[in-house]
């Protein structure tokens, strides 16, 4: 396992800050697996989201070496839409309040 | 199964492979398992006709008792069983129905003796889905690890399946790689 890139970690703290905000009280979490290839996770992420290649990777990273990352927040609505979509992808996804 | 390449362009482009015979067979028999896991009863009865008809159980609120389903459908929620097992029923027949298309959509683009596959793109993130959901299955059967070793001693039961599991890893992340090759 690489140790992780000091650049994709500050980006998702980044990521992480934006998602505390007072406007934004709900998170998607995906958490760690053991099945789930890094390629694909980082394919599922730019293509739920839309999230350009680089903020993807960063994600997956967080991912796979903290156990779990916030990978979109917003109202309770939209943050339920977005873990049925992860869990379709057969991302292992949860929702909580920031 | 050599991988797969992308042919064309615009709307004619596909994700092309050729698998052998043996492996359409052994990609079907894992697509058909983890339908028949899906449509399996499992704690309560369908709750209609029409339910029973599709083997699905709208509306349950509680997670599968399968290890392997459980997590192909999880929990919305950790720690507040109210809110997920809401969630749940509200979520989970149309979580079950994607899985099934994107198994159907594998199925129709599987030569029956094996051959040639061209898939649209669309068709390769409906390939991504049903490879993962099959992984996903076998992974959690075999007590996947982190730190799997690529062989198990010859004793070990799980053995034979693990060189299934990472076949099916090979032909997913080849697929992941030529898929994102093309814009989204």
């Amino acid at each position: 396992m690489p140790a992780p890139l000091p650049v994709p970690t500050r980006q998702v703290e980044e990521v992480t800050d934006e998602a505390a905000s007072a406007d934004t009280p709900w998170q998607a979490i995906v958490w760690n697996d053991p099945v789930n290839l890094m390629s694909y996770v980082t394919y599922v992420l730019q293509k739920l989201f839309g999230y350009p290649e680089p903020k993807a990777t960063a994600l997956m990273l967080d991912v796979h070496h903290k156990g779990k990352a916030a990978v979109s927040s917003g109202d309770k609505d939209k943050i339920e839409g977005d873990v049925a979509k992860l869990h379709a992808a057969g991302l292992w996804a949860t929702m909580q309040r920031t | 199964m050599n991988g797969w390449k992308k042919s064309g362009r615009g709307p004619k482009l596909r994700l092309v492979a050729t698998m052998e015979p043996h492996e359409a067979v052994v990609l079907r028999g894992r697509i058909g398992e983890a339908r028949d896991m899906r449509g399996a009863p499992t704690a309560e009865p369908a709750a209609d006709e029409l339910a029973a008809l599709r083997g699905v159980r709208p509306g349950s609120s509680v997670p599968p008792e399968d290890e392997a389903l459980a997590r192909l459908l999880p929990e919305f929620r950790r720690d507040d069983p109210a809110l997920a097992g809401a969630l749940r029923s509200l979520h989970e027949p149309a979580l079950i129905e994607a899985k099934e298309g994107a198994a159907v959509a594998v199925l129709d683009t599987l030569p029956d003796g094996g051959g040639r596959i061209e898939l649209t793109v669309e068709q390769a993130d409906a390939w991504l889905a049903a490879l993962n959901d099959v992984r996903l299955a076998l992974g959690t059967a075999l007590d996947i690890s982190e730190d799997m070793p690529d062989d198990l001693p010859d004793d070990d039961p799980r053995t034979a399946h693990l060189g299934v599991y990472h076949w099916l890893t090979f032909v997913q992340d080849a697929l992941v790689q030529s898929r994102l090759q093309v814009k989204f």
